[in-house]
């Protein structure tokens, strides 16, 4: 591994080259205690799904899977992570549809003061946060009705995820060269054929991106089901886990342990995978 | 609302990244927010040959404004006006809400623990977003700089991981690390330690916990400002006999200080609205963690009073608001530049 080459020693001087050392040294000092602060309190998530008893200490296990048994036992832990899965799928399907119909017409069609609707609706959408308008957003469901059914949820997530998710596949959909969609148009394909059999292709990777980081975003989130559902059998894995007790009020370790490991490991895949496959960049960030 | 806290753009977002070293990175903005230079240069280009009929153009627009309509922006504005009234969700002003003015938000100087949130939103924002995030982000990306190897690789996974998976499992994993009697940091502090940090330290823990949790979007970013510096330049701070700390205040500093500014409104922004510390401590113990959107749940939530929630929330908007102005103002300078 090479170092950083500013500290390179430079045999020509002595207190230099003490310098360069420490320094050297310094530097992997630094990086291992940094490290070191990022991997420790993950040990847990590691260690305790497999021990019998875990406590809330770090220790090497016996060997068990008995905790995964357990949660597929528990009739309330499995239909959770079935209900993150329901949740997540449905809410992302209608962030890419309706992202990809209105990211085609923004990229193409010239609508006047779009550039102005465009604008504020970047404005906007970054100064309204899920949980400055967690008030407001729970009476609107109140009020339709939508309290403790997914369909409340599901449209809050789709409406705070659809901003970004424009904008990026907007993005992506201005550098798609327009000259096939006319030809297209000429021989007579309707604006969803061409857009279904001639964009869509094109910018499948932007519509990747805009997938997996709204299945992530929703995946983990916690504060919308949390205020908008009221019967534990409905809520998904993200606040489940705040209700495995043991018969006397503590977290039942065992249970919470295996769960989170299992909450957490499609998102770390997914990571990795994108790692792998894309390289993990910003998108749709600053063009220099 | 969306990502693990609520905050909408949470930085738990895959799309962003670590680019290895080519030219063609520094896409270092959480997406949307950075678009609107190009968006004016573009639409003129676009205006030649309509692929699209108006109406149709107008069809395939209207699903997605409507869902951000309803369900994004008009609570926004919603929570502006319920602010002005007295709602409760039962109750007589439950049927009636009363118009009440500005009664709600000057009520908010005559609670004592408004003002404490306030304070602790401050402190929580400084110390964990901007010192602790920022700090170890920009010093992580500029040791990262040419270094590379599994050493490098293998802090950077961790880094990231910390900062995607779900925010609820992260909360489990801090109150295990931070536990009194079995906790690995008293295990690893020598001699018997057996502090509760939740308990002892609350604000402190909730600092170092969102450090943890969110320093790898300012790694990132940084990493991705960092390459933008003519390698030359720095090449000729070496050369000519700088110290580190004259490279960086004289070469870096100069190159990179646009992209500071948007990371520090950035960060601000989303450590202002973030409601993770929730899963950690509730808020407590005594409200010494309840940063303001812990506050407003409180308030709506737990006592009912949804008006003067709301009040809260219209001025957490309209703090948001000025700091997005500022941002993308910035942003149209530093790509003018």
């Amino acid at each position: 591994m090479s170092v950083d080459p500013a500290v390179r020693v430079d045999e020509s001087d002595p207190m230099g080259t003490v310098r360069a050392l420490l320094g050297r040294v310094g530097i992997y000092v630094f990086a291992v205690l940094a490290g070191a602060f990022f991997a420790v309190p993950m040990l847990w998530l590691v260690f305790a799904p497999f021990d019998p008893a875990p406590a809330l200490n770090v220790q090497l296990p016996e060997f068990t899977l008995d905790n995964f048994q357990r949660v597929f036992d528990n009739p309330r832990a499995a239909r959770s992570l079935v209900n993150s899965v329901f949740l997540s799928v449905t809410a992302t399907v209608l962030v890419v549809i309706a992202a990809a119909f209105a990211g085609y017409a923004l990229s193409r069609v010239r609508i006047p003061g779009r550039n102005l609707l465009l604008y504020l609706l970047m404005l906007f959408s970054s100064a309204i946060s899920g949980t400055a308008t967690m008030v407001p957003t729970f009476l609107l469901i109140f009020e339709l009705g939508l309290i403790n059914s997914y369909t409340g949820v599901i449209l809050v997530l789709t409406g705070g995820m659809l901003p970004t998710a424009l904008f990026i596949i907007k993005d992506f959909m201005d550098s798609v060269p327009r000259s096939y969609e006319e030809s297209a148009q000429v021989a007579g394909a309707s604006s969803v054929q061409i857009l279904r059999d001639l964009v869509v292709p094109v910018v499948r990777p932007g519509l990747a991106v805009i997938a997996v980081w709204a299945l992530v975003n929703i995946w983990g989130d916690f504060l919308t089901p949390f205020i908008l559902l009221r019967s534990p059998d409905l809520y998904p894995a993200a606040v489940v886990i705040f209700n495995f007790y043991d018969e006397v009020g503590r977290p039942d370790l065992n249970l919470v342990s295996a769960f989170a490991l299992l909450y957490s490991i499609p998102v770390v895949l997914m990571y990795l995978f994108v790692n792998a496959r894309y390289g993990f960049r910003f998108h749709g960030g600053i063009k220099r | 609302m969306t990502s693990d806290d609520g905050s909408r753009r949470d930085p738990a977002a895959p799309t962003t990244g670590r680019p290895e070293g080519d030219t063609e990175l520094s896409r270092a903005v959480p997406p949307h927010q950075a678009r609107v230079a190009e968006a004016s240069v573009q639409a003129d280009v676009t205006a030649e040959v309509a692929v699209l009929s108006k109406p149709t153009a107008v069809g395939f627009v209207v699903p997605a404004m409507g869902l951000i309509g309803v369900f994004m922006l008009f609570p926004a504005l919603w929570a502006l006006y319920l602010g002005l009234t007295n709602f409760r969700l039962t109750g007589s002003a439950a049927l009636n809400p009363e118009f009440v003015g500005l009664d709600n938000f000057t009520a908010t100087f005559d609670d004592p623990l408004f003002g404490n949130s306030v304070r602790i939103t401050l402190i929580f924002v400084a110390f964990s977003g901007v010192v602790g995030q920022m700090g170890l982000g920009f010093i992580l990306a500029w040791l990262f700089r040419r270094w590379r190897g599994w050493v490098r690789r293998v802090i950077e996974v961790l880094v990231i991981i910390s900062w995607i998976i779900p925010a609820s499992v992260v909360a489990f994993l801090w109150r295990a690390f931070l536990n009194g009697d079995e906790g690995t940091l008293n295990a690893l502090i020598p001699g018997d330690a057996s502090t509760e940090w939740l308990l002892r330290q609350p604000l402190l823990a909730i600092i170092v916990f969102n450090v943890w949790r969110g320093t790898a979007f300012s790694m990132l970013l940084f990493d991705a400002a960092l390459n933008t510096i003519p390698p030359s330049h720095l090449e000729t701070a070496k050369l000519s006999g700088a110290s580190t700390f004259q490279t960086l205040r004289d070469v870096v500093l100069p190159s990179v200080r646009g992209h500071i500014l948007t990371t520090l409104l950035l960060v601000s922004m989303w450590t202002f609205n973030l409601f993770t510390p929730f899963l950690l401590t509730g808020g407590g113990p005594n409200f010494q963690t309840e940063v303001l959107a812990i506050y407003v749940y409180r308030i709506a939530f737990g006592q009912g009073e949804f008006g003067f929630g709301a009040a809260v929330s219209a001025i957490m908007l309209l703090i948001n608001l000025v700091i997005a102005l500022v941002y993308f103002r910035v942003l149209r300078e530093r790509r003018a530049a």
